[in-house]
């Protein structure tokens, strides 16, 4: 049966709720919070998204502000991020990481007038207001605006359209990875053109109480599109469909950006920041571990925990796995030793009494359409 | 969710149908609805021998995999091989074309302890209740 992480009767709700429970959705504990995991079909609600457009509330996810004139200087000494000289409008994806150099949190970066709001996981929101409120100097302020942002994102093929009606032209018009401050239904509202799935798509995060209105112009704008709610259940499958880590499965504190393949994240820079040495040692040594992908057949469905084998030897776990509803079989990512990352064949997944032939897939197992409509890869 | 009067249930979300000799069982509606979309059913094999409590097989739903337990000792007759295809049999009919495994029973019967509908209702109210 379905395993529930957290049971606290008093989970937290999104403003959102009432309308989920209406639509049918199945409420599940979630980080804390309960949020719904389905309303029809993880399968479904994939190929929506997939091949049309798709809401998710993700008001879970958690918001701290940073204000104040040491604002820049902060970011790129706290995080991976590189924002000092970056304008208005700029979101970046970096990194956490405590002072040995692990990740202490995955995040976005936004660039806004008069302050920088990063968008943290909903299980690390509290950890991380801790750490940065701890570790900020000079004249910053660190605020948790976790309990008066909403969110929700916007994604599929038919997006634009929706964003176009609900938001506007300027936001239908973002590139990749920019944000805007605009009006979503009328209400204020910051928009970017960004997601956690793979499909062109877009995210907006708006006042806690505005959000139900939002939603229902979102439903409404897009139903020429047979819009549809998209449970997390679908968003971990499109996250895992695209390789996309997931912070507690696929990174934790004890993993460094390198074995993680998140190099990229850590923005070359002059200054000191945190995990620095760790993480340049980290990198010169080489990991012992990293992270690849491996697809299964059709009825092989590996599950975090699962031994990888390489030549019938054991070389590593996975830590996000499951069925692809887009490719028909079962994916995997996991950690296996460094010195069998880059092989070829030979890789197989121990399941239950058998061995599951893999094949390793490098990059995402669906190609990504994040920079239009399938046309432009990531 | 339907739990259909005729029927015998288990703790582990199984139901029985039982006739003279057989048993036959699957997962309830209750079950089908927890694991989600279920993309593979591995059952035995004809002739092989289940134990009460024992694993008889696996379900594989897109989010999380479950056992089969037998709950009752014999030897498999039949299995539904329709589910090799058509998984999704079980979500859509887990009383009906869903069904998994049908065992001739041993003589005296060995059988986990049965809930009526009543009961299992009862069960899963208040596994409602707790989650």
């Amino acid at each position: 049966m379905q395993e529930s992480p957290e049971t606290r009767p008093d989970s937290l709700r999104s403003p959102l709720h009432e309308l989920h429970i209406e639509a049918g959705g199945k409420i599940v504990p979630f980080a804390g919070w309960r949020m719904p995991v389905q309303y029809t079909s993880i399968i479904e609600e994939c190929k929506t998204v997939r091949s049309r457009v798709g809401l998710f509330d993700v008001s879970h996810m958690g918001e701290i502000e940073i204000t104040g004139p040491d604002r820049f200087v902060e970011v790129d000494r706290i995080m991976t991020a590189k924002v000092t000289g970056k304008s208005n409008g700029v979101v970046q994806y970096a990194l956490l990481l405590n002072d040995e150099g692990g990740i202490i949190d995955d995040i976005l970066v936004y660039i806004r007038p008069g302050s920088i709001l990063l968008v943290v996981n909903a299980a690390n929101k509290d950890k991380d207001f801790a750490w940065i409120s701890s570790r900020v100097r000079g004249d910053a302020r660190v605020t948790d605006r976790s309990s008066e942002i909403a969110q929700i994102a916007v994604q599929g093929p038919r997006s634009r359209d929706v964003i176009r009606s609900v938001v506007g032209n300027r936001a239908a018009a973002l590139d990749y990875y920019r944000s805007l401050e605009g009006k979503a239904a009328g209400h204020g509202a910051v928009i970017s053109r960004t997601g956690y799935t793979g499909e062109l798509g877009w995210e907006i995060y708006c006042g806690w109480d505005q959000s139900p209105a939002i939603w229902r112009a979102l439903l409404e704008a897009g139903a020429e599109h047979d819009v549809r709610p998209i449970g997390l259940g679908a968003r971990d499958s499109l996250r895992m469909e695209m390789a996309y880590c997931l912070y507690g499965n696929d990174i934790d504190e004890n993993t460094s950006p390198v074995e993680a393949g998140l190099r990229w994240l850590v923005r070359a820079k002059k200054d000191d920041y945190i995990g620095k040495e760790p993480y340049l040692a980290a990198k010169r040594e080489g990991p012992k571990r990293r992270l690849i992908g491996l697809r299964l057949g059709p009825r092989e469905i590996p599950r975090p925990g699962y031994t990888i084998l390489h030549g019938g030897e054991e070389v590593g776990t996975v830590t996000s796995g499951g069925f692809s509803p887009t490719c028909g079989t079962g994916i995997a990512l996991g950690y296996v030793r460094a010195d069998r990352a880059d092989g070829d064949e030979d890789f197989s997944i121990a399941i239950r009494r058998r061995r599951a032939d893999a094949e390793i897939v490098r990059g995402s197992f669906v190609p990504s359409s994040v920079k239009g409509g399938g046309e432009e890869m990531q | 969710m339907r739990i259909p009067e005729d029927l015998k249930y288990t703790r582990e979300h199984e139901w029985l149908l039982m006739e003279e000799g057989t048993v036959t069982y699957g997962i309830t509606d209750f079950a089908q609805s927890e694991l989600g979309d279920i993309v593979f059913v591995e059952l035995p094999e004809v002739g092989d021998a289940v134990t009460v409590n024992d694993t008889s097989g696996t379900i594989e739903a897109v989010k999380t995999v479950a056992d089969i337990f037998s709950p009752v000792s014999g030897h498999v007759i039949e299995v539904n091989e329709r589910l090799v295809d058509d998984p999704d049999l079980v979500n859509r009919d887990p009383y009906g074309e869903g069904w998994m495994i049908k065992v001739e029973v041993e003589d005296p019967p060995e059988l986990v302890d049965l809930l009526s509908a009543d009961e299992y209702n009862g069960l899963i109210e208040q596994e409602q209740a707790n989650s």
